[in-house]
């Protein structure tokens, strides 16, 4: 297995991550628009891994197992793109230093190969890393 | 037959299009079709629809599962929680009218909580850079009618803000702006190629987080200094060329989005943004807008605004209205342990919140007002469903720039279920009744005081 890469995790808006949240937050197409990481083709190709495996996303603020999609407003390499939502939001940087707004773009991350962990969906993710 | 409902105002993003069509059954009571919305806006209507949709309040178990309760006990057990906790936080607020909002805040001042909105982790570094420098701004129909040159800075309308584009500002046909998107220049500025960016005139990728050093060469250029080779990754050639092209304008616009006010810098960012707009002005007329993600986040900071003099985070609990960013903003009260109750309507930091705050709320007692399942509800002691507002009941909503614009009702909600207004009218009183009852020197604005 390849080595994990460091990348610099921004997260935002989808349209998909908005159709998906008004039809539902516990619904499986909201897992399949928001825990998800965009990647660009030439962090991919560093990874050593095939587009759609599943890879461990760990930060100094937690970590969490999303599905790796090649990016789809790129290119942007070294940066990654986590739909806004409770993936992103397992591993973003929460200090808002004296000013009210968490840091939620421009999170270092590092990214490993984790092919046989699921992608639990938005309220087990979260029912799960609340009992941490 | 089925009726057809015209100029339906959308409740999902701060666009707030109000030229919707709503087809709805005879009775009333379901809705068929929805035309002219965005993707997300009509999912928002039809899902109101779904048949597994919760109509009654729930009450978490000590197993974790969730068991049905009446409104009334609903209402009984989140006044009990209010009335008893020294500091509540009241958060959300963005996706309710502006009178349900008002009620909250009654509520909020009886027990000494705070109240916080979701600008708190979307535009709360707009509204400090605003209170900081001021803002040179105009209405989306000025933008329409006027607007030849349209900056999208950290912004990703065609996904965000899907609408945005066509009814206001890139495609239209104004009165000073016949040509429609002919007659228009877009500036798009974004780590990412965005969807936005591709169809721009100029797109300037630049480095994530550098927006401050960009925004500051573009100050450089309009005074025609010299400028380092390369800023934030983008070649000095092409500011010069981003600059004229803004200083040329007959009418400009800079829309700015959670690119600028989430990265670091935040909302220092804003305020050299604002200053880059009030730059320009020395040659032309500039103005800059927040794109405001929820509907209506916008209405309670006007509320706030006109009840408080704060547009979030007015911390109540003194028995005054204080306001302190990084003191008395949701997540820094929660990161610090410093409330002891949480009530979320109309909003899901369960889902948009980091989870270090997710999991203080998990911990502590919390009610969520909520019409969806979301993560926020499944954490929460207390789910109690309400109807949908902009869709089973009216109210009044503030658009992006400030444009109050009062929602319709389409469709009856499901029997027997409370509008957001009424289940905060009750809790209100019953919190004014438990008040009343208690001993003096026992209120929780002293005991705050006090600590």
């Amino acid at each position: 297995m390849a080595d994990a890469i460091r990348l610099n995790l921004i997260s935002g808006r989808t349209i998909q991550q908005g159709v998906a949240m008004e039809g539902g937050k516990e619904k499986p197409a909201y897992t399949e628009a928001c825990g998800i990481i965009e990647i660009d083709p030439a962090d991919f190709k560093k990874l050593g891994a095939y587009r759609n495996t599943n890879v461990l996303v760990t930060s100094e603020h937690g970590s969490v197992v999303v599905k790796a999609i090649e990016a789809t407003q790129g290119p942007h390499p070294g940066l990654a793109y986590i739909p806004m939502g409770p993936w992103a939001n397992a591993v973003v940087d929460p200090n808002t230093y004296g000013m009210g707004m968490p840091t939620f773009k421009g999170t270092p991350i590092q990214v490993s190969i984790a092919t046989n962990e699921p992608v639990l969906s938005s309220v087990a993710l979260v029912q799960k890393l609340v009992k941490e | 037959m089925a009726k057809t409902v015209t100029d339906v105002i959308c409740p999902f993003c701060g666009t707030l299009c109000d030229d919707l069509e709503v087809q709805v059954s005879d009775d009333g009571t379901k809705i068929l079709e929805v035309y002219n919305a965005c993707a997300i806006g009509a999912e928002k209507f039809l899902h109101s629809q779904a048949k597994d949709r919760i109509t009654r309040p729930r009450m978490q178990q000590e197993d974790g599962s969730y068991k049905e309760v009446s409104y009334d006990e609903a209402v009984e057990y989140t006044a009990q929680m209010l009335a008893k906790a020294k500091k509540p936080l009241m958060y959300g607020w963005s996706s309710t009218s502006c009178e349900a909002q008002s009620v909250g805040h009654e509520i909020a001042e009886a027990v000494g909580g705070v109240v916080d909105n979701t600008a708190t982790v979307c535009h709360g570094s707009s509204l400090i850079a605003i209170q900081d420098v001021g803002i040179p701004s105009c209405t989306l129909g000025e933008v329409k009618n006027r607007a030849d040159l349209v900056v999208f800075w950290g912004c990703n309308p065609s996904h965000a803000h899907p609408r945005h584009l066509s009814r206001y500002s890139i495609f239209p046909r104004g009165f000073f702006t016949g040509k429609g998107h002919k007659g228009r220049k877009m500036i798009v500025v974004d780590p990412r190629n965005t969807d936005t960016m591709k169809m721009a005139d100029v797109g300037l990728q630049l480095e994530q987080g550098r927006d401050y050093e960009l925004l500051s060469a573009l100050r450089v250029a309009f005074r025609g200094e010299d400028l380092p080779d390369v800023v934030a990754g983008i070649p000095k050639e092409r500011i010069y060329e981003a600059a004229e092209m803004m200083k040329n304008a007959r009418f400009g616009v800079i829309f700015f989005g959670m690119g600028v006010t989430q990265s670091l810098g935040k909302n220092h960012n804003i305020d050299i943004a604002i200053m880059v707009t009030k730059d320009l002005n020395e040659f032309t007329k500039f103005s800059i807008i927040a794109m405001r993600g929820h509907y209506n986040v916008t209405g309670s900071g006007a509320v706030l605004g006109w009840q408080f003099g704060f547009p979030f985070a007015t911390d109540l609990s003194r028995g005054f209205a204080r306001y302190n960013p990084g003191e008395t903003t949701s997540n820094d009260l929660l990161r610090r342990d410093e409330c002891d109750a949480v009530f979320v309507l109309g909003s899901d930091p369960g889902a948009h919140f980091p989870i270090s705050s997710v999991r203080k709320i998990a911990h502590l007692p919390s009610v969520a007002v909520d019409p969806h399942i979301t993560p926020t509800t499944e954490i929460s002691k207390l789910h109690v469903p309400v109807a949908f507002v902009g869709i089973e009941v009216g109210g009044c909503c503030y658009r992006m720039d400030n444009v109050p614009i009062e929602s319709r009702k389409v469709v009856e909600p499901p029997e027997g279920m409370m509008t957001d207004t009424d289940f905060l009218a009750r809790v209100r009183d019953r919190v004014v009744e438990l008040k009343a009852q208690a001993p003096v020197g026992t209120q929780s604005t002293a005991e705050a005081q006090g600590a």
